[in-house]
């Protein structure tokens, strides 16, 4: 899933400032599981603009809530269209693709992002997230025992650990696992420690030429399963 | 033929002495040349660092430069944190064709311990992809598989941590190395001479020289804030009582002491090749404990 953080209020204040009337738009899927802009926290939101608005006295804004299924689909927004006539912009509480995808079908209204995209993770224990892919193009989890090291070490390397692990943990973060003791263990576990002997090549990034689009028509099903 | 007068002493039997110098947060080099005069003559080649600890300084490449230009035997240290394999390519032929013929290659420090943790870490390579590469270059070849004008050759070095709290992967990292291609290595600071002789009964295995690294400390605090927070480091309970029992003021003095007692008992036993003495800001005290170690008259 996709995690996400919501912004400070003080600086979605400062985004919303030049429009009168604002749609917050919670996004129904990836965060809402990780609580940063589901229909709680759309409502939740709502009541600390209002609040703030009235101590600092300056606010001129009215809000509208609402939240779909899933933003990052054009099938979802349709039922939006009356609700965007009604306001002056869109604060989107989905993710950084939810709030392109809302840009992309309502093209005549500002929509700005309520919340920081973070990473593509899942969640450690309860209310812990922890990252797991970067979509790195080159997925080489069968080699590292299922465990990625490109986004789990924080240098991404591909030939074993640095010299700066210590007690199982990363140079760069003493609460973090090192990814790379993580992967000997495994792959002792499994009796497969030749694979971190062997020798892996420097990444390609030309796997990541930005922007990426990937076209597959033929195997796709148009309908409704597919939704 | 070799091609430094470093590789011709690595296959030599002498005893190796190599130190480093930390280039200056600054463009006022004078410092630097001072140490630089200082030791050229007494050690068999000396390392610039290459940001170390990710605190961005003068670069190693411009350190390396000054040391060739003063009649020292450089070492120059390149990691894989700040530049792209472009990048480093480039500064490997500009090295080449200014003398540098000593390259220790490192994945270098995280970001994060630096005193720019907000940059971009590059890491587009690791320290075994990068002694591959530049095992490549010699062939003639770059990267990209283009034919160079011109193929640079160089004696390479890495590093190993003997003292890693968990050994085993470490030891399958260093294989590595030295199938890429490492000559020599220069190891993380060494406290318990244990951990050495156990490293060496497994590493005489391969066909590489290794120097111990000799951290010199100034105080039992600098001891403890280095197993805080240098990447890798872990000081013994014994030297840091040893360091925290000496009166005020004395710390330093206490500090060569024991890197001497190291140097000399590694020496005697024959435990290694040689010795790396990193004095971490101190470079000028380098001398002093090269006379401790009785280490002098070899070396000149
Ligand atoms: S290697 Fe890591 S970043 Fe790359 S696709 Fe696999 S899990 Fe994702
Ligand atoms: S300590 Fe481990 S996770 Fe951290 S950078 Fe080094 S190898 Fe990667």
């Amino acid at each position: 899933m996709i995690v996400a953080e919501q912004k400070p209020v003080e600086e979605i204040r400062q985004v919303i400032a030049p429009y009168e009337r604002v749609l917050l738009l919670g996004c129904g899927t990836c965060v809402t599981v990780c609580g940063a802009g589901g229909e709680h926290e759309v409502s939740f939101l709502h009541s600390a603009l209002q609040v703030a608005q009235a101590r600092s006295g300056d606010g001129i804004h009215s809000f509208l809530e609402y939240t779909v299924k899933r933003q990052c689909d054009f099938e979802f927004l349709d039922l939006l269209t009356d609700k965007v006539k009604e306001v002056d912009a869109i604060l989107s509480l989905g993710c950084g693709i939810g709030v392109q995808v809302v840009a992309e079908r309502f093209s005549d209204i500002p929509v700005l992002p309520g919340v920081n995209t973070s990473f593509m993770g899942m969640a450690k224990e309860w209310g812990v997230w922890d990252e797991r892919c970067a979509a790195c193009g080159d997925c080489r989890l069968a080699d590292t025992a299922g465990i990625c090291p490109i986004t789990r070490c924080t240098k991404g390397i591909l030939n074993g650990p640095c010299a700066g692990t210590k007690n199982g943990k990363c140079e760069a973060n003493k609460d973090m696992d090192c990814a790379w003791i993580l992967i000997y263990k495994r792959l002792e576990r499994l009796q497969q420690l030749e694979k971190m002997r062997r020798y892996y090549p420097p990444r390609n990034f030309r796997v990541i030429p930005r922007p990426r689009r990937i076209v597959k028509k033929a195997d796709v099903k148009v309908g409704k399963d597919n939704g | 033929m070799a091609n430094s007068l470093f590789e011709e002493k690595l296959s030599s039997n002498e005893f190796l002495v190599t130190t480093e110098i930390g280039p200056p947060k600054g463009a006022d080099v004078s410092e630097m040349i001072h140490h630089i005069d200082l030791l050229k003559d007494k050690v068999d080649a000396i390392n610039v660092t290459d940001h170390q600890s990710s605190v961005m300084r003068f670069p190693s490449l411009g350190g390396c430069l000054l040391v060739k230009e003063c009649g020292g035997e450089p070492i120059l240290q390149v990691t894989c944190r700040d530049r792209n394999r472009l990048a480093i390519q480039a500064d490997l032929l500009l090295a080449y064709s200014r003398g540098i013929r000593n390259v220790l290659c490192l994945t270098g420090d995280s970001i994060d311990v630096g005193d720019h943790k907000e940059a971009k870490p590059v890491f587009d390579l690791d320290s075994v992809q990068l002694l591959k590469m530049v095992r490549q270059m010699e062939s003639g070849k770059d990267m990209g598989g283009n034919e160079l004008k011109g193929a640079p050759h160089f004696c390479l070095g890495s590093s190993v941590h003997p003292e890693a709290d968990f050994i085993e992967p470490q030891l399958i990292k260093f294989e590595k190395k030295v199938a890429a291609g490492a000559q020599f290595f220069q190891t993380q600071g060494i406290f318990d001479l244990a951990s050495l002789r156990r490293f060496m009964q497994y590493a005489s295995q391969f066909p590489v020289k290794i120097l111990a690294g000799i951290i010199v400390l100034a105080s039992a605090r600098m001891a403890r804030y280095m197993n805080d927070s240098v990447p890798g480091i872990i000081v013994t309970q014994a030297i840091i009582d040893e360091l925290a029992n000496v009166e005020k003021g004395k710390g330093l003095q206490k500090g060569i002491e024991i890197a001497a007692r190291l140097i000399k008992t590694i020496r005697e036993e024959n435990l290694c090749h040689g010795v790396h003495i990193m004095a971490v800001g101190n470079e000028k005290i380098v001398p002093d404990i090269l006379e401790a170690a009785q280490l002098v008259s070899v070396h000149q």
